[in-house]
């Protein structure tokens, strides 16, 4: 028989259709169609300047918005060749593991709905929301943040950001705890996770799978480990992994990483200078002050000219990689010398990832397909971009 | 100048080792902001992955991604990067192919790195290059029925009306 799961099915988190063939109600072959979501924003990023391509980059992937501004921005930094001043890369590093503990708890959350575990649901939105209100509160957006710019940050944190940041860190080891108390002994949780969805290191990197979902195959490769960006070597952190490549393994794999993110999260707080400048200064690329531009006729016509026409980076190609949440997200900028990027690639984890679901629930039962499809961590907009 | 010798000193194991087995596999090496991309011909790709994969001090078993930049109206039109990664080594390496505009054809990868289906399925979907010997090379990305390809620049942002 064969069962056609989704396009509209709660349990594809999104617009993904899974064309099933079955035996009785073991999976024979599984098949992804996708594409329901494809807004071209590759091509639209072609017709416009850089600056304006970072509030494309939030749509991406929605649940790590500031991961997508991060890869955006480097991979433009690396083609012009401009180095961030070190307060901002802290910034950068402290938003961005705010956004993979929001992330996981996002994944933590519905993925246990998938399987019957509505609670865990209610404990980990409490928490998200605690971050969303610090987003709120230093770039003025909760979700479509554009915080991260061209070499460096679109605006000053406002003072007293780093209070709330510490409050919510604090109580966040115990959060943890509290969903782990649902979850990690859990019998029907144990059930439903161990040894489902097994996926080999081999296979993983054949099918090149990145983030938990490489990790919890035994491979430790890590972007901020393995080719650190934004300061990353000066923190230390762990890479958690695991062995047994089951869909248990890589829930472990990301309650161990919001503990990690906690752990750099509270180091970027020591190491943030109290002031200093959030943006390079790199006149014609980077926008002057506001103070500069109203007092000088330099400051001025630049700020007009980064504004109408944009800035030219040389011409030449460049591939960043950061790790976002889900894995390796890349960026492969092309440059003809002109305003607009010439080409942009996002190579995102949940498209290659995605990839991967016939290897993890062929031979199993439909309700492990579920359990498969969450284990994975695919966000639709960024399968389809 | 300066930076040409550099880029020369510092030369990637990969492009000595490339040459060493197959001088005709390098056409072109090109260093830019760090990261070095070498020219293959298309006919040497698919023997280039096999032994950049297999070569034990390289390790090349990571294909991140496939992507094309399409030059019209220059010929050759396409440009096909591969982008390599070595866990092992902590190593990145670009491969590119030029493809001609009326023949956009090149050797599937997808045997060497299983990755490569989709990423091959994404580059026929959206530039119209098509991947010899790929299982199932079929839109991924635009309806089955669509007409064109998007991502070319000779299509219109908007699409055709």
């Amino acid at each position: 028989m064969v069962l056609n799961m989704g396009p509209q099915h709660p349990s594809t988190h999104g617009v993904l259709r899974v064309i099933l063939e079955l035996d009785g109600e073991t999976i024979l072959s599984a098949k992804s169609v996708i594409g329901y979501l494809h807004t071209g924003i590759e091509k639209s990023c072609e017709s416009k300047t850089y600056s304006q391509c970072i509030t494309l980059t939030d749509r991406i992937d929605y649940l790590a918005p500031l991961s997508n501004n991060l890869g955006f921005c480097l991979a433009a930094e690396k083609l012009l060749g401009i180095e961030v001043p070190k307060r901002a890369q802290y910034i950068r590093v402290l938003m961005t593991e705010l956004t993979r503990i929001t992330s996981h708890l996002v994944w933590l959350g519905t993925h246990a709905i998938d399987l019957g575990a509505m609670s865990v649901f209610l404990y980990s939105f409490r928490e998200r929301e605690e971050i969303m209100k610090i987003y709120e509160y230093v770039s003025g957006q909760r979700m479509m943040t554009s915080y991260f710019r061209i070499g460096g940050l679109a605006l000053e944190p406002p003072p007293g950001w780093l209070d709330r940041v510490e409050r919510v860190m604090d109580a966040m080891p115990g959060h943890i705890d509290e969903y782990e108390d649902l979850l990690t002994k859990n019998r029907i949780w144990l059930a439903r996770t161990q040894g489902v969805g097994v996926f080999s290191a081999a296979d993983a990197i054949a099918m090149g799978a990145s983030g938990p979902l490489l990790r919890g195959s035994g491979v430790a490769y890590d972007v901020r480990r393995a080719f650190p960006y934004s300061s990353y070597e000066e923190f230390d952190f762990d890479v958690p992994t695991q062995t047994a490549g089951d869909c248990y393994a890589r829930y472990q794999c990301r309650v161990a990483e919001i503990r990690e993110s906690v752990k750099i999260v509270k180091q970027a707080m020591n190491k943030i200078p109290s002031e200093g400048p959030f943006r390079a200064e790199v006149p014609g690329i980077i926008p002057p002050s506001r103070e500069e531009m109203k007092t000088s006729i330099e400051g001025l016509i630049y700020h007009f000219k980064i504004f109408t026409e944009g800035f030219a980076p040389p011409p030449g190609e460049v591939y960043q990689a950061i790790e976002s949440p889900r894995g390796e997200l890349g960026v492969f900028m092309a440059s003809d010398g002109s305003p607009k990027p010439y080409r942009v690639k996002f190579r995102t984890p949940s498209f290659v990832n995605l990839q991967s679901l016939p290897n993890l629930c062929v031979g199993r039962l439909i309700a492990d397909a579920v359990a498969c499809i969450g284990t994975t961590d695919i966000v639709l907009g960024e399968v389809d971009r | 100048m300066e930076s040409q010798e550099r880029g020369q000193k510092e030369e990637a194991p990969a492009v000595g080792k490339l040459r060493q087995w197959d001088t005709n596999a390098v056409a072109e090496v090109v260093e830019f902001r760090g990261e070095t991309t070498i020219v293959v011909p298309r006919e040497h790709i698919r023997r280039a992955a096999e032994f950049l994969l297999a070569e034990p001090s390289l390790q090349f078993t990571f294909l991140s991604d496939i992507t094309t930049v399409d030059r019209f109206p220059l010929e050759p039109r396409f440009e096909v990067n591969y982008h390599l990664l070595s866990i092992e080594r902590k190593m990145r390496l670009r491969l590119k192919v030029r493809l001609a505009g009326n023949d956009p054809i090149v050797l599937s990868v997808t045997p060497v790195w299983p990755t490569a289906n989709w990423h091959e399925r994404e580059n026929f979907d959206l530039f119209g290059i098509r991947f010899e010997g790929h299982p199932d090379l079929t839109r991924i990305l635009m309806p089955d029925d669509w007409e064109g390809y998007p991502l070319r620049k000779d299509y219109p942002v908007e699409g055709f009306r």
